[in-house]
């Protein structure tokens, strides 16, 4: 065939259509109920439209009939997988507008569980990430070594999951005798288990073939969306409030920030595997030293924030959590706005996965960690 | 040199391959290791833990007393409205001064998120969480709980 | 009747030469084959649901579980009971299918498997159809399925099948290829397609030992090429439960979609028997030249039970492959096939074509 033929050939073929999916609000890899109208040409993302609110329980109205107690439960249920951050924002936010002082033993029991809680998120994001690639073993690996965490969490705590272990002003109970001895033991398995992670994933040569230069996200992007937590720092943004704005006993404590600046799902992976071993860096420091004292700062029972707005970002296992509070000197806030990470984080889906095919869109939202229930709220 | 990539490629590719199925055969050929629990059978070896939050009762006595007042501090803390205390009158025979006492303390299991802010605010530390965590029934109505036993009554000198 | 559990030809034979006493002839053949028929039928069936017991606990027992345990003793009897679920489920059809294709998808898938496990030879005389194009025969029809699975795709009404279905065609019609030609590799040494010839060729000693090293490169691409031609993982492009819910079985229910299971499994185990048969001997117990000791050890184990061990091994392997990987991506799978897997194969082949003039192989 001449060149000129090919071109008439070219033209003359029938039109390609584009054709749209609807993944979701049932499908396996949204984990929960996210809705993405999918544009594609053949196997081709041509746009990725979210669509929210299938879950949405107006957490941040009911936070407007509460008081400032019971907000902190409503916070649970946002981004379950990192509950006590959240919890743990929202009392920092209500102990700042009154001014007080808490004990330096709270501040240690409360990073300890949030770096414990945010081990477990990234364990069950590492199973839940095999199990998108397609190796389902890996998901039954990360809720065997996550169990060991909610074993330390209810005992504490007295829950699993939503555990609504931070009060205004503290924490509800003190921690339990077994407390660290349960941790350690943790931390001396869990450092054996993790190098196993890596065997069975990061050096496989399907799954990095499956996540290198996949999803890429420039630095300008995730600034500019807001990508912020592993996600944001593997694309280059220092974004760790942690570091950056530390709260708790994070001053105290050393670790490293973790960044990467590939920028694609790989980069998004490894952050986390590496923020799993600095967490466990971070728990060993402060385990054994737990100061004495009382595990809440007195409170009235009916807490008044002055007129006035607060504000108060953590770090949670996502990304930067935002508590926003406006208050009119009553026992329930005026305005509670929550700057989720993962609504943040999906903004980015589109740019990170066009170009890319359908199984690499399942990659990326793997590597972006979403939980639903934090982005709807 | 691009055959050295190519065969280099095949070779590190294999050997990933192989460290990934060493870990799976691992665990395959030692079953001692297996995390699971076989539930409903181990119920009688199962303990949760004393903290776990299971369910909102009411403590009573060998003599059927109990400690709440019907003060409704609990009512005003819970934050999803499951617990409801009917407070009746108690008029003592011998100085003829009413009381406020419990009639029912209604709880509703269904509406509760376990939250413990109930516990926190009882004065009198009348109500604890139990560890029953076994509460589906085949009938709605059945999770609406009175948690105060019949012809109970209110510990002498709690006020 | 004379029964002999080392060559079952005189106890077929007994059976026949009796049809044909009691029967006229012609009855006497078409009884034959409903006899073949109904043993066939309920050989798959009872395979087919063994196979999902074994998957589950081996799989189970990858992740650290116990798997089924609650229907019979260590839960053997769960995929019974999971059978008659779906026996009694409704089978739907979601609108704007097209019924008949719909239906016919589903029994194509099942038929192919069917025809093909005729030709596998259980053991000395348990052979159905043994000619001598055997191998070709397997081949070809096992690859019948394939039409099943594009018609399922098509005729859901459902992109995500239809998606699945697509990439299941590109990915078996280039699999096939691999396939093929891993065993033509072995194909050089023996000369024949003729299953019963393959296996006889290896009293002495198994192909993958004898062949030298183009058998065993031939081997692992046979193994890894027929993963992948069965749609199983890390290659289950076609279902990707994560991507596609189920792929081109996401409308079926009921019995139907155990048709679609059933021939998975069924899949599984004919490849694994010619992968068997073809490299590691089929019923031919381990013989290693002329050892007459070892040997007449080797043959007082039942052919048959060397042929289910040798099965079982293979399908372990590919279980194995299927719990510890992720899934490739439609590209990548395709990429692996053209650039990797064939241009190997050729030059494997090439190599056992040397081998085989020069006398390398034992």
């Amino acid at each position: 065939m001449t060149e000129q033929e090919l071109i008439t050939n070219i033209e003359t073929a029938p039109e390609t259509q584009e054709y749209f999916i609807n993944m979701g609000p049932q499908h396996p890899s949204t984990h929960g109920v996210l809705r993405l109208l999918l544009t594609l040409d053949g196997e081709i993302i041509k746009k990725v439209e979210p669509h929210l609110g299938y879950i949405h329980r107006s957490i941040e109205k009911m936070c407007e009939k509460d008081s400032y107690q019971q907000i902190v439960h409503l916070t649970d249920r946002m981004d379950y997988l990192s509950c006590h951050m959240n919890n743990e924002a929202v009392c920092l936010c209500v102990e700042n507008g009154l001014q007080l002082e808490i004990p330096e033993r709270v501040k240690v029991i409360r990073t300890i569980i949030s770096e414990l809680t945010r081990l477990s998120s990234h364990q069950l994001w590492w199973g839940v990430m095999g199990m998108d690639l397609g190796a389902i073993t890996t998901f039954l690996y990360g809720f065997r070594d996550r169990e060991l965490i909610t074993d330390i969490f209810e005992e504490t705590c007295g829950a699993r999951l939503t555990m609504n272990y931070n009060v205004p002003g503290g924490v509800m109970f003190d921690i339990h005798p077994n407390f660290q001895k349960r941790t350690k033991d943790f931390i001396t398995y869990f450092r054996k288990k993790l190098p196993e992670y890596d065997e069975l994933l990061t050096g496989n040569v399907i799954f990095t073939e499956r996540t290198k230069d996949i999803g890429y996200l420039s630095k300008e992007d995730a600034i500019s969306y807001g990508v912020t937590g592993p996600s944001g720092r593997a694309s280059g943004f220092a974004c760790d409030v942690r570091k950056r704005f530390p709260y708790s006993a994070y001053d105290r404590v050393e670790f490293k920030e973790i960044i990467y600046t590939e920028g694609d799902c790989f980069a998004r992976y490894k952050a986390r595997i590496d923020e799993m071993w600095e967490s466990m860096k971070i728990i060993e420091q402060l385990i054994d030293n737990i100061p004495e004292g009382e595990h809440k700062a007195k409170t009235k029972a009916v807490i008044k924030l002055p007129e006035g707005e607060y504000y108060q970002r953590v770090e949670t296992a996502r990304g930067e959590l935002g508590v926003y509070i406006v208050s009119d000197n009553k026992k329930s806030p005026y305005r509670v706005k929550f700057r989720s990470p993962g609504f943040s984080n999906l903004s980015a889906l589109d740019t990170m996965a066009r170009g890319n095919k359908i199984a690499d869109l399942v990659a990326t939202m793997s590597t972006l960690d979403l939980v639903i229930p934090d982005i709807d709220r | 040199m691009g055959l050295k990539n190519y065969i280099s490629d095949i070779y590190n590719g294999v050997k990933s391959l192989i460290t990934g199925m060493k870990v799976t055969g691992h665990y395959f050929t030692h079953p001692g290791e297996i995390v699971t629990q076989q539930y409903p059978e181990n119920r009688d070896t199962l303990k949760m833990f004393e903290r776990f939050r299971g369910e909102v009762v009411l403590i009573h006595d060998e003599n059927n007393m109990h400690k709440c007042t019907g003060c409704s501090a609990c009512e005003l803390a819970c934050p999803n409205g499951s617990i409801e205390i009917i407070s009746g009158k108690e008029i003592d025979p011998e100085t003829g001064k009413s009381t406020k006492i419990i009639d029912t303390f209604v709880y509703h299991l269904s509406m509760c998120t376990f939250c413990n802010l109930c516990i926190l605010s009882c004065p009198t530390d009348a109500i604890k969480m139990a560890q029953g965590f076994e509460h589906s029934v085949f009938d709605r109505s059945k999770l609406t709980k009175v948690l105060n036993k019949p012809g109970s009554k209110i510990m002498p000198g709690i006020k | 009747m004379n029964f002999n559990i080392y060559d079952f030809t005189e106890f077929v034979n007994s059976i026949k030469l009796w049809l044909n006493s009691v029967l006229p002839p012609a009855a006497a053949d078409i009884a034959g084959f409903v006899i073949i028929g109904i043993c066939f039928l309920t050989f798959i069936v009872i395979l087919g649901l063994s196979l999902v017991y074994i998957e589950r606990k081996v799989c189970a027992f990858f992740q650290q579980r116990l798997g089924p345990m609650r229907v019979g003793f260590w839960g053997t009897a769960q995929t019974i009971a999971d059978i008659i679920k779906l026996v009694f489920k409704e089978p739907l059809i979601s609108k704007g299918s097209d019924k008949f294709l719909f239906n016919l998808a589903a029994f194509i898938v099942i038929i192919a498997p069917f025809m093909a496990i005729a030709a596998v030879p259980f053991a000395k005389g348990l052979h159905v159809l043994d000619f001598d194009i055997g191998l070709f025969f397997i081949t070809a029809i096992s690859s019948i399925g394939v039409t099943g699975i594009l018609l399922a795709g098509w005729s859901s009404n459902n992109k995500y099948s239809l998606i699945g279905a697509m990439r299941s065609g590109a990915q078996i019609v280039s699999y096939e290829l691999s396939v093929i030609l891993s065993l033509l590799t072995i194909i050089v040494l023996t000369g024949s397609l003729q299953l019963s010839v393959i296996v006889e060729s290896q009293r002495d000693g198994w192909w993958i030992f004898k062949g030298n090293i183009p058998a065993i490169i031939a081997f692992f691409i046979f193994i890894i090429a027929s993963t992948a031609e069965s749609n199983r993982g890390p290659f289950d492009m076609a279902e990707a439960e994560s991507e596609l819910t189920a792929g081109f079985h996401t409308e079926y229910s009921g019995i139907k979609f155990a048709f679609f299971f059933l021939a998975e499994y069924i899949n599984l185990f004919i490849i694994a028997a010619v992968g068997a048969t073809v490299f590691f001997g089929g019923w031919m117990p381990l013989h290693i030249g002329n050892f007459e000791f070892f040997n007449n050890i080797m043959d007082f184990i039942p052919p048959i039970i060397w042929f289910f061990g040798k099965i079982a091994a293979i399908i372990f392997l590919i279980m194995w492959f299927k719990w510890t990987f992720p899934r490739l991506r439609i590209d990548q799978l395709l990429t692996l096939e053209w650039k990797y897997l064939l241009p190997i194969n050729l030059i494997n082949l090439l190599l056992m074509a040397l081998v085989a003039l020069s006398g390398w192989h034992l």
